[in-house]
């Protein structure tokens, strides 16, 4: 029999980056106990890669934005799959989110009237993003966790959650590992908040680290709860190319907002070639006027470098097919045409980053891009007030939630993301707790059984090594389910999937349990096969083009499937997919969106 | 390209050895990919950590050749071709296993710190020139390899009574933000023993941020102790006046 500790708490909040410690922050605040649980060391969750910005209308350098302007082009970025509601919470509460932070410590750039400033990104009307140089998610993710360390909160590092136990229908806690000791430990909570970030390794090509395991997706999925919207998943437009070990590697967006252009290997700024027929209008027609809009013209359209990733990272895979990509199978994106001051001060690390990585100066040499998986859109279905996902004291909040961003995430609307639905998903678990009249019961024999599933994988005398399934099941994401895809790819995926998922179950781990990376990748494989399952099977079942699911068998938007989300839920242990129509909108907001179409 | 010879610490708390691997180089590779690479196919449960890559958020920290650094940032091209490369776990931390050590007492010490504190009715109007010294210290990634250089923690081990330089730049962070009212002087003085720095600057030369630790941060929070603590005038104003100055 193996051994556990058991801990206490009214809730438990799975993953510390910014939408999980924004939550636990809010539940410790309501006067609920709560634990904290990461995978990492705390502060070192992926919310620190992100580079440009926040997202919100704080109106300091445009003072025409408002919450209504954000909404729409979030709606508009999204190709109006977003839950409305989220959209509307989220673009109206952004901007005390930031000033939340501002209060919490965080310094965000100035502009010269001294409020903060703010930067061009794609798809925003306006200069929305607020900003520290291009280590925004660094400085919000050192706000939260030294605001949380005071907030009373237990925090549990190098600890994974690989299952959630229930009591009947409703949540009773998780069960996971210290990575330090790889002794077992058993939570027992009223309510659990996953916020445990996205699904990038399993692509091969990707932005995102080693705990970017689908965990929290899987976890809820197998609890019962609905999925939305898995099919898509962003292709970040801009990763490194070279040198092939930093290959994914992100390139910010803010490049392109601070004035970087996208060129192919015959010098052509290929991008006013791909302006999509519902964005015409927002963009420049010439390189003249793009160029009088980063000067400051008012009257002056954005550069077409500024449309959608979505939009900017099928122009660059057109560009490499049709044989006019850079020398490693990218594009040229350069900003060594401005003034390099001015490129240090708004890039630094950027700047860091290719100089000591590629060797190359930024501010001398264009830098050769192309697009790196960065980020599902899809994820556990939520209630937008309360991030109630549909089994009873299960939440989700950041990117392990789904509906907030559509088909397709705009740049920035990620880290306000984090703290507007961080925030709401820890005052709705805080308050589903107070609201149970007993603790729901853990059958101590499903804890058992826990226990004894994680530990197979070193009663084998021989097996596969988990770390080479690991790659052959990206290789295969990324060749039949990544940027462009078809049905027949999408079917072979499914298959191979089927043979990856028995000779994942067949891995032989050796070593102790104390800190054995080959234990914990045997562990985190088993979420990485589901949920790119997910993945594949909603990337089948929608039969159109959009935003940043692309089918080569249905390359135009279908009006049928404007209409409806693509829903999986587990039942009688199968994958069973449905489109479900989206939420109707108020009259009111419809009205923001007169004239726009996905 | 050759193959490289890299020799891994590999034991536990208990001890351990040098372990030699060869591993196949490609053009760009930076030492975690080497080490990873060893992870992924010779020894499965070699532990270290890792997490974004590109020198963000401070995990990879270890001893390479003896020099403390980022595992993802340093390329093995810096290097001697041929030559082996030895990689050692952060000297100053217990040993977890193999690469990875136990930095917990930096974020308990990280917690005695006052948190930012701003007045009840501050104006957040500020400017660009009012924090471009705090946003330097905000830069940290907390990869503790200054607290790992810093020859009080590391040689002489007085974490009870030397918070470490990292903890002297966020306090420094806090500190000089134009709107914080805490006081953290006595601190500093007692419990944080900003006293046990004697400015050799080993911290700076190794600080992957570029952040000048000592003469920024150290040396400015130094002065604001001597001169509320042990500057007579200021002694004796508050004495007659009954005043602090910050």
């Amino acid at each position: 029999m193996a051994s556990y500790e058991t801990r206490d708490y009214d809730v438990l909040v799975v993953g510390a980056g910014g939408a999980g410690l924004r939550a636990a922050i809010e539940a410790s605040a309501l006067g609920v106990k709560t634990g904290l649980v990461c995978k990492s060391l705390l502060g070192k969750a992926h919310t620190v890669m992100a580079e440009g910005g926040m997202a919100a209308a704080v109106a300091s350098v445009d003072p025409e934005d408002t919450w209504r302007v954000h909404f729409r082009d979030t709606m508009k970025g999204g190709k109006m799959l977003n839950h409305w509601r989220m959209a509307q919470l989220h673009a109206m509460e952004s901007p005390e989110r930031v000033r939340e932070l501002q209060e919490w410590g965080a310094i965000f750039d100035r502009t010269a009237v001294g409020g903060i400033s703010q930067r061009a990104f794609g798809g925003h009307t306006y200069k929305r993003l607020c900003h520290v140089g291009d280590r925004t998610g660094l400085e919000m993710i050192r706000t939260l966790q030294d605001r949380g360390v005071h907030a009373g909160m237990d925090v549990h590092m190098e600890c994974t959650i690989t299952h959630l136990l229930k009591d009947g229908e409703r949540i009773a806690g998780a069960f996971g590992y210290f990575r330090e000791s790889g002794l077992f430990v058993l939570f027992r909570a009223k309510a659990v908040v996953l916020a445990t970030g996205g699904v990038g390794k399993a692509f091969k090509v990707t932005s995102n680290s080693w705990e970017y395991t689908g965990d929290g997706h899987v976890l809820a999925y197998e609890a019962g709860a609905d999925m939305v919207d898995m099919e898509f998943m962003q292709f970040h437009p801009t990763g490194m190319v070279w040198p092939p070990s930093v290959r994914g590697t992100l390139v910010t967006e803010g490049v392109r907002g601070d004035g970087g252009v996208l060129k192919n290997s015959k010098g052509e700024r290929f991008m006013f070639s791909y302006i999509p027929e519902a964005f015409k209008n927002d963009v420049a027609a010439s390189e003249e006027e793009a160029s009088r809009w980063l000067a400051g013209d008012k009257q002056a359209r954005r550069p077409p470098e500024l449309l959608t990733r979505d939009v900017c990272a099928r122009a660059i895979v057109s560009e490499v097919r049709e044989g006019r990509g850079s020398p490693h199978g990218g594009v040229l994106l350069d900003i060594a045409y401005m003034d390099s001051e001015y490129v240090k001060r708004r890039l630094p690390s950027m700047h860091h980053q290719f100089m000591e990585l590629a060797g190359m100066d930024i501010t001398k040499e264009p830098m050769e891009v192309g697009p790196t998986a960065h980020y599902a859109m899809g994820g556990v279905r939520v209630d937008p007030e309360t991030q109630a996902a549909t089994v009873p004291g299960l939440f989700a909040a950041g990117e392990a939630a789904g509906g907030m961003h559509g088909a397709n995430r705009l740049g920035g609307n990620s880290l306000s993301d984090l703290v507007v639905f961080g925030r709401r998903a820890g005052q709705g678990a805080a308050e589903y707790a107070k609201s149970l009249r007993e603790k729901p019961r853990v059958n101590l024999a499903e804890a058992e059984a826990c226990a004894k599933e994680l530990l197979e994988s070193f009663n084998r005398s021989e097996g596969e090594n988990p770390f080479v399934v690991h790659e052959a099941l990206q290789d295969m994401m990324e060749k039949n389910a990544g940027i462009v895809r078809n049905e027949k790819d999408l079917r072979a995926a499914i298959d191979a999937l089927a043979g990856l998922r028995k000779r994942a179950s067949g891995v032989k781990v050796s070593g102790t349990r104390q800190y054995n990376p080959g234990w914990n990748e045997a562990i985190d494989l088993k979420n990485l096969l589901t949920v790119s399952e997910l993945l594949a099977r909603a990337a089948l079942e929608r039969k159109e083009s959009r935003g940043a699911h692309t089918r080569e068998d249905y390359p135009d938007y279908d009006k049928a499937f404007a209409k409806v989300n693509v829903v999986i839920r587990r039942r009688d242990g199968a994958m069973q997919v449905a489109q479900e129509p989206l939420p109707e909108m108020p009259d009111e907001l419809k009205k923001l969106l007169e004239g726009e179409s996905a | 390209m050759s193959d490289l010879t890299l020799r891994l610490f590999r034991g536990d708390a208990q001890g351990g050895e040098i372990r030699e691997y060869r591993v196949p180089v490609e053009e760009g590779m930076v030492v975690l990919d080497a080490v990873l690479r060893v992870q992924s196919r010779q020894s499965n449960e070699l532990a270290c950590r890792w997490n974004c890559k590109a020198g963000k958020c401070g995990s990879c920290s270890a001893e390479v050749n003896g020099r403390p650094r980022l595992m993802c940032m340093t390329r093995l091209d810096l290097f001697p071709e041929g030559e082996p490369l030895t990689v050692t776990p952060i000297k100053t931390f217990p040993v977890i296993r193999d690469l990875a050590t136990d930095v917990s007492w930096n974020f308990e010490t990280n917690k005695r710190i006052t948190p930012f504190t701003p007045k009840a009715d501050a104006d957040w109007k500020f400017f660009q020139h009012d924090v471009e010294r705090a946003q330097e210290f905000r830069k940290c990634i907390e990869c503790f390899l200054c607290q790992n250089v810093c020859h009080v923690l590391r040689d002489h081990d007085l974490k009870d009574a030397f918070m470490g330089p990292r903890f002297l730049v966020r306090t420094a962070g806090l500190e000089m933000h134009p709107l914080d009212v805490a006081d953290r002087l006595r601190y500093l003085k007692d419990e944080g023993g900003i006293g046990y720095c004697n400015i050799t600057k080993c911290c700076t030369e190794v600080c992957p941020e570029k952040i000048t630790i000592t003469d920024n941060a150290i040396i400015a929070l130094k002065e604001r102790v001597v001169d509320r603590f042990y500057d007579p005038l200021t002694w004796l104003w508050r004495l007659l006046t009954g005043r602090r100055s910050k």
